[in-house]
């Protein structure tokens, strides 16, 4: 089959001619917590599992604008840069407020980072921010830019009572991606792995995303995300065991634990990254804001690897090692933790509020 | 009348499969069904299938399979009898060659479900019930046999899991099955802590929809090639009866009366008594519909069916094996095309070719396939030469 071809394709990694990484990161999640116990008691009378214990909810008045400035202000403390250096202001979302307009015109003009800079919004499911950050070092790692600002960041959609209203969560972070020689981890290669997989979906208008159901797994999440990772490890003749952390898309907690596992990751590699139990799936901010918990701890010389998934479908590995200037950094601003324990919980009428879900008219 | 033998079988996997069309699927197992005949090629081709309009927006079966399969010229027709459309269509088949008109029939069951998500394919199935009466009330097959085990277990004072059973015989067997979508044994404790679906029944009670594609090709024995390389398997009883299409019109509910007839008459044709079968290959969409079988097949009692579930007598080695290479709840239930799979798993069983799922000395099979709750029911008798 056709499809079974592109595993034996040799994997094209894309590596800069000016070595590149993160020079500052930031993360944001909202306050409030919705338990999954609430949306089963609501649809199911309490019955059948729960894909993770709880979930973020934004607050009436955050949006992904709100949050990305939050988050980018967060990287630019750990920066320590002047933020009209930064040359392109990207946002990756699912749930970008306006359909036309740009997210990211008003987290670069939040952020000081106007006029003289790029601007724009990305869309691929929950991989948009990866994206954004690939996008990043083509610019950095060409030299046509010192820093970019890519952002993943939303606010997640899910049908009242579909399987998808347990996790869809909040949150995300914002990496600025400037010269190796300034960061805090040196992302050495990225690989992305695509194909059309329509296995998640929201069409123009529509208010909820649709999915596959069980074609969201094998043919989709797993196939792309082990696709792009043992690529990743054969194009840099690494294993498992060269990485001190993994952090992969984590739409529920089973998935990304039996994807770790399929690339060969002991289940302690991915614990710290792996947030989805606490704050659910924050879509295009899922994997990276998994990425800031492992950089709040890490040490110099280790290294990660990072694989976001975005229906549709396709996988962006990234391969990261951490260098020394990453000390101090983490205590420059909010660190993850900090904003997961921060948490108010909810009750579903309350959440039914805050997300706008009971229309009156 | 002439005898009417089968020739050939041919299966594909049950399983999602993501990326097989309708009409490979069915190439598959056309293919399959023809390579150990010795070049005999079919007069005519029918196909039972159900949905393939609905979910695939594919109709006129007959010519576009025959085309694909490089068989264009030969008479070519859709058989839909709901999910025992692909029996149906073996009926039709065996009628063909048994009256003289026909030398060799191609018959194929084909189903693709996993094209559309579940809740679209679980609407499309109940297009199977009275869409005036029952689908339109928002009735699904499964709801409906929901309400037909909780009577029965009402009524008839069954204990909680008395139906357990028969789903744990259908995954010990598929294990098994190189074809059957689960493959894998379930406990006693697992079948009693499973998520409901629509109480009583919980997952474990409920076939899986999945796609599928099984043919089988028919001949008179004449025409097979001198050294045919398997046990010669022939046709000896065949009936198909209707029932009432709408549940609520049946003075009992709690008895499949087309089932009842159909066994009847299959049997009386090839001359033997329900229990001189060796097998019994049943349509255990839902476990409800195994016990109210049993019955209808003159096996147990009203309201005894349950019971057979209980001591080990429905195992491959037991008193009468049902479901021996995993039935619909472990092969997995291809709508329409799961006539044709059972047919072709008794075959094997009396070719003496099932493996490790073997029968031993298994020379008569009954092969039972229903639409909805035996709305329809056709029963074939098989035994071999």
């Amino acid at each position: 089959m056709a499809e079974n071809d592109h595993n034996h394709e040799h994997a094209r990694v894309l590596k800069p001619d000016h070595p590149v990484g993160i020079v500052g990161y930031g993360a944001y999640v909202p306050r409030y917590r919705l338990p999954a116990s609430e949306v089963a008691r609501i649809w199911t009378d309490g019955t059948g599992g729960l894909p993770i214990e709880e979930k973020s909810v934004p607050g009436l008045d955050e949006d992904v604008v709100t949050m990305s400035i939050e988050a980018a202000r967060n990287a630019l403390a750990r920066a320590q840069i002047d933020p009209r250096q930064l040359r392109a202001v990207w946002v990756g979302s699912e749930s970008h407020p306006y359909a036309v307009k740009p997210t990211s015109t008003i987290v670069a003009e939040a952020i000081g980072a106007v006029p003289s800079t790029q601007a724009a919004d990305w869309e691929f499911a929950c991989k948009a921010g990866t994206e954004a950050m690939v996008a990043a070092m083509g610019f950095v790692g060409s030299n046509m830019a010192r820093y970019a600002l890519a952002i993943g960041m939303d606010t997640a959609q899910g049908r009242p009572g579909d399987a998808l209203e347990y996790t869809a969560g909040a949150g995300g972070a914002a990496f600025i991606i400037g010269p190796e020689a300034e960061s805090l981890a040196e992302i050495e290669s990225t690989y992305s792995f695509v194909t059309d997989t329509p296995d998640f979906w929201r069409r123009q208008y529509a208010k909820y995303p649709e999915h596959g159901q069980r074609f969201t797994g094998e043919p989709a999440y797993f196939k792309h995300i082990t696709s792009a990772g043992e690529a990743m490890f054969e194009a840099t003749n690494t294993g498992p065991e060269d990485y001190a952390y993994a952090v992969f898309h984590q739409p529920n907690t089973k998935f990304p634990q039996r994807a770790g596992a399929m690339l060969g990751f002991t289940p302690e590699q991915i614990a710290t990254g792996l947030l989805v139990p606490r704050i659910g799936n924050t879509y295009s901010g899922a994997a990276i804001i998994g990425l800031t918990a492992i950089l709040d701890i890490a040490k110099p010389g280790e290294r990660i690897m990072l694989v976001s998934f975005g229906s549709g479908a396709g996988s962006d590995a990234m391969v990261l090692r951490v260098t020394a200037r990453i000390a101090g950094k983490p205590e420059l601003a909010t660190k993850t933790e900090e904003y997961i324990s921060r948490r108010t919980e909810i009750d579903y009428a309350e959440y039914v509020r805050m997300r706008g879900k009971l229309t009156m008219k | 009348m002439t005898n009417v033998v089968i020739a050939d079988i041919g299966q594909m996997p049950v399983n999602e499969h993501w990326d097989i069309s309708l009409r490979e699927l069915g190439l598959g197992a056309m293919q399959a069904a023809m390579q150990d005949a010795g070049g005999l090629r079919p007069n005519a081709l029918y196909v039972g299938n159900m949905l393939s309009g609905a979910l695939s927006r594919q109709a006129h079966l007959g010519a576009m399979l025959a085309d694909f399969a490089g068989l264009t010229g030969v008479e070519a027709a859709a058989i839909e009898a709901a999910g025992a459309s692909a029996a149906m269509a073996l009926r039709v088949g065996y009628l063909a060659v048994a009256s003289g008109q026909v030398d060799t029939v191609l018959v194929l069951g084909v189903e693709k479900l996993s094209d559309q998500v579940p809740a679209q394919v679980e609407g499309a199935l109940a297009m199977s019930s009275d869409a005036d009466y029952e689908a339109e009330q928002g009735l699904t097959l499964t709801a409906q046999a929901a309400m037909l085990a909780q009577r029965y277990l009402h009524e008839f004072k069954v204990p909680e899991h008395g139906l357990g059973g028969f789903p744990l015989t259908a995954h010990a067997n598929g294990v098994h099955n190189p074809n059957a979508m689960f493959r894998k044994a379930v406990k006693a404790e697992a079948y009693a802590k499973a998520s409901m679906v629509s109480a009583p029944l919980n997952m474990f009670d409920i076939a899986p929809n999945a796609d599928g594609a099984a043919a089988l090709l028919l001949t008179r024995a004449d025409l097979l090639p001198p050294k045919f390389p398997h046990p010669l398997v022939e046709i000896v009883g065949s009936s198909a009866v209707t029932d009432t299409l709408a549940l609520h019109d049946r003075p009992d509910p709690l008895v499949f009366s087309a089932a009842r007839l159909s066994v009847e008459r299959a049997c009386a044709q090839a001359g033997i008594l329900p229990k001189d079968a060796d097998l019994f290959e049943l349509f255990d969409a839902f476990s409800i519909y195994s016990a109210l079988s049993l019955e209808a097949a003159g096996f147990s009692t009203r309201g005894q069916g349950w019971i057979w579930a209980q001591d080990g007598a429905i195992q491959l080695d037991g008193e009468l094996p049902i479901a021996t290479l995993g039935g619909l709840k472990a092969r997995g239930f291809p709508g329409g095309a799961t006539g044709a799979y059972q047919a072709v798993e008794a075959t094997l069983q009396l070719r003496g070719q099932a493996g490790d799922a073997q029968v031993q000395a298994a020379k008569t099979a009954l092969v039972q396939s229903l639409g909805g709750p035996a709305a329809t029911a056709v029963t074939h008798v098989l035994r071999v030469i």
